[in-house]
């Protein structure tokens, strides 16, 4: 019993650090129309800079700087950050497909940065050796298989209610109006190119906590651990959910993930001796699969975008008029 | 009347070295309806659009109220008293019609006030304000669309083909619509395919053909002018002056 409810928590610790990621993506992508196909660079920003920060000193290579964990873990999401505002200034005004292009170009020179630059990175080997937070003071295994569970779980609702609180202020209505037409959105007096660059930064350093919180669970961070297909895995988990609903995508990382999980178990239990080289590749089709087929089918995802309705009084007092229950 | 907007020797393009509009000049007059027509290809989308900022400015000037504005980035418009509504895509169709207009009255000190008077002059959208914008008729998005650029009492309005996709009685709607706001001294500068409607609205009529100035004058007097009637009647080809 134990054992299952371990390995849930384990399945639950990683839906909930790809779910925090897919969130990042909801607001790039489903708030603002910014088509991000280098999420893998920034949550690999993430994951090592909080290592790099928070990592111990080792014997020719740069960091371990051993910095008390939440400073490690903020310190990687700002380098998260920055490096979305450069990537960003430099490709933002790409728009759509091109805009992937160059945001998927620069998940792959990072992924290649990380294997060959061994002082800063570790290159092929990785790093490891990551003191995880508050392990030695908890001891026992499962309990703090728990306890990350809860920190995930706690991390999760904090973005989503701050994203929530987010994208419906006024902020969030030019976020998506500036998703659907710049140039209306110029003319009524808003600057796509800083709202779009902002969001860009946000989406990205929430990607980065998922980084930092990934690095955290295991550890160890290495070059396979930023593959193109978890760019793709987080991807098909905001379109099966819904891209612009929050909820949606913290659905879709649970559903795609479960899904992930029990295909590697099922092919690795019931593929052919001979096929069991490929079962891998098989599970990049089924995302494929997946995603193709609810763009085709239901494009909107599982949990659509919601209308925010407005609360509307025609009264005399001033201030009367309140759309998304703010005083407009 | 007064000039609110002059246009002086404008050229503009959307490729370097390759301009659409050559020499341009207008004037717009305070609480006028002036209306730009000429065939598809002559410039008048690009006029207007240039107006705004979008299209590059390669020589001359514009000036609104007698500040010169060459240049403007468009989401410096609306606190100079310029609003732009462009022929699609002119309201956020997922949004709804409330927040579509809570976007544009933002930053207004009277915003409660100011929208309350907007859903008076335009009932239809009262009766809808938590439908998607993307719901409405052709007619009301247009009516939106006008509502989002009057929101922050645009001094001048620069109104692009609103008539483009509508039926003919609703396109005839949508241009009394367009003068009537003149009577809230606005003054308008509005490109229309639908020569006769927009004329039949504007006090002033300027004739773009190749990116040049080609005519001018009242719009009644246009719309009596036989070449413009060969042009727009008999289907003949207008060369630059």
């Amino acid at each position: 019993m134990i054992g299952l409810i371990s390995y849930l928590a384990f399945f639950a610790t990683m839906a909930g650090i790809l779910a925090i990621a897919v969130l990042g993506l909801n607001l790039q992508w489903g708030h603002t129309g910014l088509f991000n196909g280098g999420v893998v660079a920034f949550f690999g920003a993430g994951a090592y800079g909080t290592m790099l920060l928070g990592g111990p000193p080792e014997p020719g290579q740069f960091g371990g700087f051993a910095l008390p964990y939440v400073v490690a873990l903020g310190g990687g999401i700002l380098i998260a950050g920055v490096v979305a505002w450069i990537v960003g200034l430099l490709t933002l005004r790409l728009r759509h497909d091109y805009l992937a292009i160059a945001t998927f170009g620069v998940a792959v020179a990072f992924e290649n940065v990380t294997r060959n630059a061994d002082w800063l990175t570790g290159g092929a080997r990785g790093l490891r050796g990551f003191p995880r937070p508050l392990e030695a003071a908890i001891g026992d295994t499962f309990l703090y298989g728990l306890f990350f569970l809860g920190l995930v779980l706690a991390v999760l609702l904090a973005v989503y209610l701050g994203l929530e609180r987010l994208v419906n202020s006024p902020y969030g209505r030019v976020l998506r109006a500036i998703r659907e037409d710049e140039v209306s959105a110029r003319s009524v007096g808003k600057n796509p190119t800083r709202l779009r660059l902002e969001s860009f930064v946000i989406g990205s350093m929430i990607m980065g906590a998922a980084g930092g919180l990934y690095v955290s669970f295991y550890a160890f961070v290495s070059p396979q651990d930023l593959a193109p297909i978890l760019t793709f895995q987080i991807w098909a988990m905001l379109i099966v959910g819904g891209a612009g609903n929050n909820r949606g995508a913290i659905l879709g990382a649970f559903l795609i993930w479960g899904a992930w999980t029990l295909s590697g178990f099922a092919l690795s239990r019931f593929a052919p001796d001979a096929m069991q080289l490929y079962t891998g590749s098989i599970q990049y089709i089924l995302i494929g699969v997946v995603i193709v087929g609810m763009l085709m089918w239901r494009p909107q995802g599982l949990l659509p975008e919601r209308v925010t309705k407005t609360i509307y009084q025609k009264g005399a007092k001033k201030g009367s008029v309140i759309i998304n229950k703010e005083v407009i | 009347m007064s000039a609110v907007l002059q246009i002086e020797g404008l050229e503009a393009g959307y490729v370097r070295d390759l301009p659409i509009l050559r020499q341009v000049n207008l004037t717009l007059k305070q609480g006028s309806l002036t209306t730009i027509i000429g065939p598809n290809g002559a410039g008048k989308s690009t006029l207007i659009k240039a107006i705004a900022g979008i299209v590059p400015i390669s020589a001359g000037r514009v000036v609104l109220n007698g500040r010169d504005i060459t240049g403007i980035r468009p989401d410096e418009m609306a606190p100079l008293g310029l609003a732009y509504v462009p022929q699609t895509d002119n309201i956020f169709r997922t949004l709804t019609i409330a927040q579509n207009l809570a976007l544009v009255l933002r930053r207004l000190p009277d915003r409660a006030a100011r929208l309350r008077e907007l859903l008076d002059t335009f009932p239809p959208l009262a009766e809808k304000l938590d439908d998607r914008a993307g719901a409405l008729s052709g007619g009301q998005r247009q009516m939106l669309a006008v509502a989002m650029a009057l929101a922050t009492r645009p001094t001048v309005m620069l109104m692009d083909e609103p008539s483009a996709g509508l039926s003919p009685k609703i396109a005839a709607e949508v241009l009394d619509l367009t003068r009537s706001l003149t009577a809230t001294g606005v003054s308008i500068l509005l490109v229309e395919q639908n020569v006769k409607q927009a004329l039949r609205v504007a006090d002033h009529c300027y004739i773009l053909a190749e990116g040049r100035n080609r005519l001018d004058g009242p719009a009644d007097q246009i719309l009596s002018d036989p070449e413009v009637a060969a042009i727009y009647l008999g289907g003949r080809r207008v060369g630059a002056a």
